[in-house]
């Protein structure tokens, strides 16, 4: 999805509050960002809380800075920077971490971002945007534009399915229908889980619904989802995030207060380095039962 | 007023304060307040922008708006009290002048930093002040922002280093030395000034140049400076006033 994120930025950097930060990462990637932005495309060196405060002083004047880096380096490393000088101020930062979840494999534990969107929105006036497809980028950079508090796009691969139809960008949408439970999918995990269900006849697939923006609001529940959990009366959700702060607990929780609550629930999340051993995201997903395969094995139990 | 008198009014008005409020943190407010108060009488114009990066000094910030006719005495009874505006550390989205809460360290250089590159993304004028202590120089952000507003060739940014000498558990010598700031700050390129924090001439003639460049002026201070039995006391961090010193305090500095 980077590449996808450098087109739109480029698209984008002709406005004159533009200003693009990053903690000395995008190598091979966002030189066409460099290029366009000019001197308004800085790369702050490796001083991670440094380029936070800074992009709160611009961002305190009407400039419209975004920050980037891997993802664990631009929320973990700066965090007292982000909650004192970007939220607490309420400013419209936009923070950018590239590889969401195991996506930096077996680079190691130091570069996984699997606690990366719990950690920020226990923060005041935090947003958070999880693209699930390359074609989900575009709409979120104009959201993240137009909204005027601090954010967080957690950017990793696009995995959708070939010959997959997408349904027009939404934050909550329907992707699959199915008899089965309903199945929330956060992020990008949502294409690979896809990818083991779309051919099953709906008989024996889940109700498959993908979610890109946090936190979630109980007045935001599309209505179709809502009536969708009272078919199955059985709610899944998928991460690749740890449980705490995930989205099954933000979740759960806004349905047990409405009184909304289904009789089943099922979490499945990123559970951190099981075997100690690591390997690619997808090794990790496995770890952590993040597959199409055992959460159709496991649900059908 | 002359700007003597207006600046022993203030001085008073700090303890004052402090004492109604039943609060510490009088001896690091009365080793910035001179630096605060030339530089806010004398130096800054509407322009320019300030950041207290030491936000442990919120006391002597109300202190040198009040003297500005921007806070009321009205607002300064509420120091420390709820519900107030006027908190221990510097409140957020509150008051123009305070553009940063401040408080944690570390923070407000690359704040200052920050505004200094906003000015010349909108080719806007005026320059910004940012005043940390000493012992802050241990927090590594700062360091970062150094390297960082040196290497952006911020221009209009000037760094004040209130060098009262003690911290929180300590002198600074003792619980982490950086003796000497001055050669460590040249040694990164960036054209110092160490000068008496309690000198007004000193701080007015210092803050006054607009040189070209980033500068950092290393102002001596004493902490406590004015009341002698608070001078260079680490539990003038701390302590708050009782009466008697209250009284005492407010003697010595009528007679100064």
């Amino acid at each position: 999805m980077r590449n996808i994120f450098c087109e739109t930025m480029v698209k984008h950097s002709d406005d004159s509050n533009f200003i693009f930060l990053t903690g000395d990462l995008g190598y091979m990637a966002l030189e066409p960002l460099q290029k366009a932005a000019g001197p308004r495309f800085i790369n702050a060196g490796v001083s991670e809380q440094n380029m936070i405060s800074v992009a709160a002083g611009l961002a305190s004047q009407g400039l419209s800075p975004w920050a980037y880096s891997i993802a664990p380096f631009i929320y973990a490393r700066p965090l007292e920077q982000v909650r004192n000088d970007v939220c607490i101020h309420d400013l419209p930062v936009k923070l950018v971490g590239n590889g969401g979840g195991y996506g930096y494999g077996v680079m190691g534990a130091s570069h996984h971002a699997i606690d990366d969107y719990g950690i920020l929105l226990t923060l005041l006036n935090m947003h958070v945007f999880v693209p699930a497809f390359r074609a989900d980028v575009p709409p979120i950079v104009e959201r993240l534009i137009k909204l005027e508090h601090p954010s967080y796009l957690r950017l990793g691969k696009d995995e959708q399915p070939k010959n997959f139809e997408l349904p027009p960008y939404a934050s909550w949408r329907h992707l699959l229908k199915g008899d089965g439970p309903t199945l929330l999918i956060v992020g990008p995990l949502a294409g690979e889980i896809l990818n083991g269900f779309k051919e099953l006849p709906p008989s024996d697939r889940p109700s498959v619904w993908v979610l890109t923006e946090l936190p979630i609001v109980h007045h935001h529940l599309p209505a179709a989802f809502k009536a969708d959990l009272e078919r199955s009366n059985h709610l899944v959700v998928a991460e690749e995030h740890v449980a705490h702060g995930g989205v099954g607990e933000m979740l759960s929780r806004i349905l047990l207060l409405a009184g909304e609550a289904p009789k089943k629930f099922s979490h499945y999340c990123a559970q951190g380095y099981v075997s100690g051993f690591y390997g690619s995201q997808n090794f990790h997903r496995k770890e952590s039962n993040l597959t199409a395969e055992t959460i159709l094995k496991e649900l059908k139990k | 007023m002359a700007f003597k008198e207006t600046l022993l009014k203030s001085k008073k008005r700090l303890l004052q304060m402090h004492f109604e409020s039943g609060v510490g943190h009088i001896g690091g407010n009365l080793s910035c307040l001179d630096i605060l108060m030339v530089l806010h009488h004398q130096i800054m114009n509407q322009d320019d922008q300030f950041i207290l990066s030491k936000g442990h000094s919120a006391g002597a910030l109300y202190i040198t708006l009040w003297s500005m006719n921007k806070l009321k005495d009205e607002d300064l009874k509420l120091f420390h009290k709820e519900p107030t505006k006027l908190s221990g550390h510097p409140a957020p989205k509150w008051r123009e002048e305070i553009i940063f809460a401040t408080g944690s360290l570390g923070h407000g250089f690359s704040l200052a930093s920050g505004l200094a590159l906003a000015k010349r993304f909108k080719n806007k004028p005026g320059r910004v002040f940012c005043l940390t202590s000493d012992g802050e120089w241990q927090e590594g952000s700062n360091w970062e922002a150094l390297i960082f507003a040196h290497h952006q060739k911020l221009d209009s940014l000037t760094l004040i280093v209130d060098a009262n000498g003690l911290q929180g558990f300590g002198s600074t010598k003792e619980v982490a030395s950086m003796d000497s700031l001055t050669e460590k700050f040249k040694s990164f390129g960036i054209p110092v000034e160490e000068i008496d924090g309690h000198d007004l001439n000193a701080i007015e003639k210092a803050l006054s140049q607009n040189t070209k460049g980033l500068r950092a002026i290393i102002a001596h201070t004493t902490k406590g400076k004015g009341v002698s039995f608070m001078e260079n006391k680490m539990e003038w961090h701390y302590l708050p006033l009782k009466e008697p010193e209250y009284q005492l305090a407010i003697q010595e500095l009528d007679k100064s």
